[in-house]
């Protein structure tokens, strides 16, 4: 049994169906890349796997059907999500943003030391702890997303384009510390990105997505290497 | 000057009263985006409830208490019955089903205890503090009771895990779904807490409007004033604003128009601060999405 | 108009015109009311259930018809029928100077904002400046029209009451006709346009300010004609009448005999007149909270009121499926989960 797998899945929005019986599946500790072009249904996909969408079809997450449960339950499962967008609360400070990450937490004692982890990670946040969130740049507001998805201590993360507006240096950045939590902390990762050549560099298995389905998967080493379905799919 | 200043120190008593009002009102605005036409009604109800306790012979500050969580379960009782299946209803629904609430609860009290006036103890003494001739003990007392519910309020939003909750599903639903905060039990909370704050206005006024089920209506109308002068969404605004609004009402209905056309104070005020600053003074300035 | 709907309504009428003669004098004063109240409601869903601007105050502009007729009667000696149309003129003016700063308000606000006349109406009517024509907190007393001589010369006898209810009954009828004419039209259609998507009826060249404020003067004035003929009927005006339970009033007939419809003013004026009447039997209280618990009812279960079931029947009786379009509700739950990203 996968770690993580969705069967058969579809998606609407109102009477909008936009995902059209999706497979896949990831195993636990791994960095999935999901890829497509804008509108494919990347973040359909992500939201559905939290209850955010209307949905058909079956998602296992840890050996348990999510499928048709309530954001907040999943949330409490261990599956924390980057939203498209990053979802910061804009009137609350950087560190309340953070502390939200852990409400869910049982294990009151472990979250000043995590609290102190994440500012190691990203010490521009320790610097603006007290700033109100809205006011950080696009990068610091991105950290800030992923920091308090990581104060969840999640089992999975689902990160929706995490490089969307940030410039390339803070991308690698981003993505570095992102390996070494996945490596150090044993964080399963779902990537959504349209930037595709940095997501199969972080990734270790990729799937292509077009107008609701899965029409490619593999070794993200592999798909990195073959130009045919690079140009065909990824159209560089 | 005297009865200026007298006036000023009334003003600022009943203002400590308009404050917690329009707080419960902005409290419930933020989370939901709604205008609770039916707070007056909760709170007089409370009151009520109140009046039951101390004549069936308990001592007035358990019974003061006993009432404020009695408010409590009643405003979740009432999000979770009530307003939930209306919450993304358009917007005529959600009106009428407030009104609905409103003439219940005012009918209801009506029948249970009749529309005789009724007085209703204060706890602060008779003789006013100090021998001062500018507040009553009551005056000072309400004003003393505010301050602490607001600080209270304060503290609880600022520095508890639940209350930073609350803020963030008041703020942005979605994103607080994803930290796993309840939103649909925030928003009952913040009912429940809106109308124990509104109990608490209703027990620091009837003393002084003395007990009847349409003694909030007048009171509702300055919350309103308040809050929007403050900014709708502004819990700090509708605070300044109860104040300003309190001082208002006594100054002008004493010197300027008469005590006659005191309410229609606050109808100036609300048609005025919807059309010049519907932000108020302090509150955000939306824009709305097509 | 279909011809099952002209027989239907002229069978109507003839109920109408009959009922005097049928029933007592207190009886035939209660249905004259009715048609008061159904005027009324009709001026309140023409501005709340057909252009979407919801008013928790309408009792004011009752409340100037009124006047207007009850100090034209009492001071300046007009006739009763006179002051009708007068009393809708001033009403009229005064509705559309009322909509131009409410242009400014949408749903929640402008809902506050006539809740908060409708509770200060009674406060600004009592002014003591206003004393000299208003007669202040003991109002003003109408004496009670007599039924016009001719009729006696045609052999026909009415009593004052059977008088009123058939000059009422006319009114009515002319007020319907008004509305329906109206609502069908180009403004009708414009009005409906701003209420279900205010942007898209401008962009469509609909020039929203100016519909808006002329709904609100238009509704207004069918108030305020209900509210002169109301004074009439009950030979008094009062200020302590006007209170906000009479805007609420309002609302729930409105809501009760359903939305956006000219049938549904008559329903929801029989359900203010006489439903207190049986309610009252209980307990003083007791019409109020039945009031609000049929308005929650309504609320959750029949959104569209007595009107809208009575269509709905029919439709299904005469086999008119209405394909696969469904009946607009008033509330449309849907979970967060449908909506767009």
């Amino acid at each position: 049994m996968a770690f993580l797998e969705a069967t058969n899945l579809h998606a609407a929005y109102g009477q909008t169906r936009v995902l059209h019986g999706m497979n896949f599946a990831m195993d636990e500790g791994t960095i999935t890349t999901l890829l497509g072009a804008n509108g494919a249904g990347k973040t359909t996909t992500l939201r559905a796997l939290c209850g955010m969408v209307r949905t058909e079809g079956q998602i296992q997450f840890a050996g348990q059907r999510v499928d048709g449960r309530a954001t907040e339950d999943i949330v409490r499962l261990g599956i924390a999500h980057v939203p498209d967008g990053r979802g910061t609360f804009v009137n609350l400070t950087t560190e309340e943003n953070l502390r939200l990450g852990a409400y869910t937490r049982k294990d009151r004692d472990n979250v000043e030391p995590d609290l102190e982890r994440i500012y190691g990670y990203f010490p521009r946040l320790k610097e603006r702890r007290a700033q109100q969130a809205g006011t950080l740049s696009g990068g610091e507001q991105q950290m800030l997303a992923v920091s308090r998805a990581l104060m969840l201590r999640p089992k999975l993360m689902l990160l929706d384009e995490p490089s969307f507006g940030l410039a390339p240096l803070i991308v690698k950045e981003l993505f570095g510390i992102l390996r070494a939590v996945n490596e150090k902390e044993r964080v399963s990762m779902l990537v959504v990105e349209q930037n595709a050549a940095m997501a199969l560099n972080l990734a270790d298995r990729a799937y292509v997505i077009e107008t609701g389905r899965v029409v490619l998967s593999g070794l993200s080493a592999d798909i990195r290497k073959d130009d045919a379905v690079r140009r065909a799919y990824l159209g560089y | 000057m005297d009865a200026l200043l007298h006036q000023v120190l009334a003003g600022l008593a009943t203002g400590g009263i308009y404050a917690s009002m329009a707080l419960a009102l902005v409290m419930i605005y933020q989370a939901t985006h709604l205008v609770n036409f039916a707070q007056g009604e909760l709170a007089m109800f409370s009151t009520y409830i109140a009046w039951s306790l101390i004549e069936a012979g308990m001592p007035y500050w358990a019974a003061f208490f006993l009432t404020v969580g009695f408010s409590f379960v009643l405003g979740v009782v009432i999000e979770r019955v009530v307003i939930r299946p209306v919450e993304h209803a358009p917007v005529l629904a959600v009106v009428v089903v407030f009104i609905a609430l409103l003439v219940i609860l005012n009918s209801v009290t009506g029948w249970i205890y009749t529309f005789t006036i009724k007085t209703f103890p204060s706890p602060f003494p008779e003789q006013p503090l100090f021998g001062n001739k500018y507040m009553s003990s009551h005056e000072i007392g309400a004003i003393c009771v505010t301050m602490v519910v607001l600080v209270l309020l304060y503290a609880f939003f600022r520095y508890t895990p639940l209350g930073l909750a609350m803020r963030a599903a008041a703020q942005n639903p979605e994103s607080s779904r994803l930290v796993g905060i309840r939103v649909g039990w925030m928003l009952a909370l913040g009912w429940g807490l809106a109308a124990a704050i509104g109990s608490v206005a209703g027990m620091m006024v009837a003393p002084i409007v003395f007990l009847d089920p349409n003694m909030m209506g007048g009171v509702l109308l300055y919350a309103f004033a308040a809050a929007l002068i403050g900014g709708i969404d502004s819990p700090g605004g509708a605070v300044f604003g109860g104040f300003l609004v309190g001082v208002l009402e006594n100054v002008l209905g004493a010197f300027v128009i008469g005590n006659e056309l005191k309410l229609a104070v606050a109808l100036v005020l609300i048609i005025g601060v919807l059309t010049v600053r519907p932000s108020g003074f302090f509150g955000k300035v939306h824009v709305t999405r097509v | 108009m279909k011809k099952s709907a002209l027989i239907g309504y002229a069978v109507l009428l003839a109920i109408a015109c009959a009922l005097p003669f049928l029933v007592s004098e207190y009886r035939t004063f209660q249905f004259t009311l009715v048609l008061v109240y159904s005027i009324a409601l009709l001026g309140l869903n023409i501005l709340t259930g057909y252009n979407g601007q919801i008013s928790l105050g309408h009792g004011a502009f009752y409340a100037i018809g009124a006047y207007v007729a009850a100090i034209l009667m009492d001071k300046a000696g007009f006739p009763y029928w006179a002051t009708i149309p007068l009393a809708g003129a001033v009403c009229l003016v005064a509705g559309f100077l009322f909509g131009l700063p409410a242009l400014r308000l949408e749903g929640l606000y402008l809902a506050l904002a006539t809740f908060a006349l409708g509770v200060s109406l009674p406060q600004l009517l009592k002014y003591h400046h206003l004393e000299g024509w208003t007669g202040g907190v003991q109002g003003i007393v109408i004496t009670k029209p007599d039924a016009p001589e001719f009729l006696a010369s045609l052999g026909l006898t009415l009593n004052q009451d059977q008088w009123l209810y058939f000059f009422t009954l006319a009114v009515t009828l002319v007020m319907f006709l008004l509305a329906w004419n109206l609502l069908r039209g180009r403004i009708g259609r414009a009005m409906m346009a701003i209420r279900d998507n205010h942007v898209a009826a401008e962009a469509m060249g609909v020039n929203n300010a100016m519909v808006k404020s002329l709904t609100f003067g238009v509704s207004a004035m069918f108030t305020g004609v209900a509210g002169a003929l109301g004074a009439i009927a009950i030979q008094f005006v009062a200020p302590d009448s006007f209170n906000i339970f009479l805007s609420l009033t309002f609302l729930i007939g409105m809501v009760i005999g359903g939305v956006a419809s000219i049938s549904g003013a008559l329903y929801g004026a029989l359900f203010i007149q006489f439903v207190p009447n049986v309610a009252d039997e209980i307990s003083k209280a007791a019409p109020w909270a039945i009031f609000g618990l049929f308005l929650l009812g309504f609320t959750y279960l029949m959104p569209l009121g007595i009107a809208g079931a009575i269509r709905m029947g029919l439709a299904r009786l005469t086999r008119k499926a209405h394909n696969s379009q469904p009946v607009e509700n008033m509330i449309r739950p849907h979970s967060p989960k449908e909506e767009n990203p």
